[in-house]
């Protein structure tokens, strides 16, 4: 019996996240492992605006800097708790979306992307900028999700690391389980079919402006998710998190790990995040090393590495 | 079912539909016939609504549609088969019919999906193959069979016969044919006047933007000017 892709995508990250524990070497690769996870979850999102819709981004880390920021800053001022404050943060990243969307999402191709950075360097510059209510460049903390005491109180004791690996790994596949119902979903084939053409799209009666729209308020909520997941994981944030250098790392993830597969972007999440940590035997020539290997990816592996990684596997037995 | 009036449509500031009238009866196969340039195509994209209309007007079924965006009209009824075929190649054939039902009801899908078999049967063999795989007749075979998974009361077909072998012409051009029995209502866009005018009950002969003959196929087809400008014979 052969799987569906998406089975087969689910048990793989499942196996991955429950087994690779038991190759960690110390507990400092459980932090490792989260933050491929959070990273993950942002580039999911990517893959629905990027792979299925065919619509490019450069400014989705503002959404993750709103949730992010939701949860440093709705505790403190509005006493909610921060497990909610994700929740809220995300609702106001889509909500954002739709609006910021609608207009911007007239344009095509670069023009998009530019005005998508405009917009993640304004939320950027917002929370670099209001003092008095972000704290500005030094960052502010984040107040702890109870959700680790809570699991101890019941019997289950996890240390910080294994706590936010198994966690925020949790949170990665249920998001990989909802982008990969999307995809073979009426609307996820309408995204597919509005990025080979818009044109063919609108004669078959899909409503073109619309749907680009609930794709990019999609992405903003992942994007939004795993902002928040980082704060909370790092008790800690600072406006870094909705930089450029952020959305661009996003794109690049997706785009060096397979832009159109769940799978794919995920890994090439795991392969960026991983790098820079293998790459510092290179030392001050680490991202030079970093740059060449994306390089060569996009020369040689041009549907990102995963998917041709795939291909070439498939192809010899056929 | 379908009527323009003065229709006129320009790209930037050249006008290249210099107010067409044109009539399509219900059950009827009318072909539009003219050379490359003519404005066929840019017709067709007004009626499907993909392309601005800057005078006159489209009425379909007693309603007026000259400003409905296009992603409604499918759901009116009237599904166009576009110029070079324009099928999702990143999507399987199966997926490309589907889009082709965009917002009706799974079981009704699957119903139709079964008729464009029996119509194309080389879909089914290649139905979960991607579409941009198929042979270019295969592929004009899916924007058809796709446009027809609307249920179209009025199909819009532009150029089926486009970069083709004879044989799959012909086959194509039966299979428009054999549309009529089905009660579909046919506007054909066609570049290869002599196919089309032998389908066709009526047609319209245009040049530079303006419809400069009409009337019954046979007669068209009969006509020495048309014979010595469009068929070459």
């Amino acid at each position: 019996m052969r799987l569906s892709a998406k089975s087969a995508t689910l048990i793989v990250l499942l196996a991955l996240v429950a087994l690779s524990p038991l190759l960690f070497p110390s507990n400092f690769y459980y932090r490792v492992g989260a933050l491929i996870f959070v990273n993950a979850i942002a580039v999911t999102g990517i893959v629905i605006l990027t792979g299925y819709a065919g619509q490019v981004s450069l400014g989705h880390a503002g959404f993750a800097g709103i949730g992010a920021y939701a949860c440093a800053l709705a505790p403190v001022h509005w006493g909610i708790h921060p497990g909610l404050a994700l929740f809220l943060g995300a609702g106001i990243s889509g909500v954002l979306a739709y609006l910021v969307g609608r207009p911007i999402l007239r344009l095509h191709g670069y023009y998009l992307g530019v005005a998508t950075l405009g917009f993640g360097i304004l939320v950027a510059m917002i929370l670099t900028n209001e003092r008095a209510l972000t704290r500005g460049p030094d960052g502010i903390d984040v107040p702890d999700l109870g959700l680790r005491g809570l699991l101890g109180d019941l019997g289950l004791s996890l240390s910080n690391g294994q706590f936010w690996y198994f966690f925020t790994g949790l949170c990665m596949i249920v998001g990989a389980w909802i982008a990969l119902n999307l995809h073979d979903s009426p609307t996820g084939r309408a995204l597919r079919a509005l990025h080979g053409s818009e044109v063919a799209a609108r004669t078959v009666g899909i409503d073109v402006a619309q749907l680009k729209l609930r794709a990019f308020v999609i992405s903003a909520v992942y994007a939004s998710v795993s902002g928040s997941l980082l704060a909370l994981q790092n008790r800690f944030v600072t406006p870094d998190v909705a930089g450029f250098m952020h959305s661009i790392e996003m794109v690049t993830m997706a785009v060096l790990g397979g832009v159109g597969s769940v799978l794919g972007a995920i890994f090439g999440a795991a392969i960026l995040t991983l790098l820079p940590q293998v790459l510092t035997v290179f030392a001050e020539y680490e991202h030079m090393v970093l740059g060449l290997v994306m390089i060569l990816v996009m020369i040689f592996l041009r549907e990102g590495l995963l998917p041709s990684i795939l291909k070439k596997l498939r192809g010899k037995d056929e | 079912m379908l009527t323009v009036e003065g229709l006129r449509s320009r790209y930037g500031r050249i006008e290249v539909l210099h107010g067409i009238d044109l009539q399509v009866n219900s059950g009827e196969i009318v072909t539009v016939v003219g050379a490359n340039g003519a404005g066929k195509t840019t017709l067709l994209r007004c009626l499907s609504g993909v392309q601005p209309v800057s005078g006159g007007t489209v009425t379909f079924r007693g309603d007026q549609i000259t400003t409905l965006a296009a992603w409604r009209r499918p759901a009116r009824g009237l599904t166009q088969s576009p110029e070079g075929r324009q099928i999702f190649t990143n999507l399987s054939v199966e997926e490309n019919l589907r889009l082709g039902a965009y917002g009706f009801a799974d079981d009704r899908v699957d119903r139709d999906m079964e008729d464009a078999f029996q119509m194309f049967p080389i879909l089914r063999e290649k139905r979960n193959l991607s579409a941009g795989g198929l042979s270019g007749g295969q592929q004009q075979m899916l924007a058809m069979a796709r446009a027809l998974m609307g249920r179209p009361s009025c199909l819009l077909l532009d150029e089926p016969s486009m970069g083709l072998a004879p044989i799959i012409v012909s086959q194509i051009f039966d299979t428009v044919r054999g549309l009529k029995d089905l009660g579909v209502t046919v506007l054909l866009v066609e570049q290869n006047a002599f196919g089309a005018l032998k389908i066709a009950d009526r047609g319209y002969v245009m040049e530079t933007g303006r419809i400069i003959m009409e009337g019954a196929a046979e007669t068209l087809i009969a006509d020495p000017r048309i014979r010595e400008a469009y068929l070459g014979i």
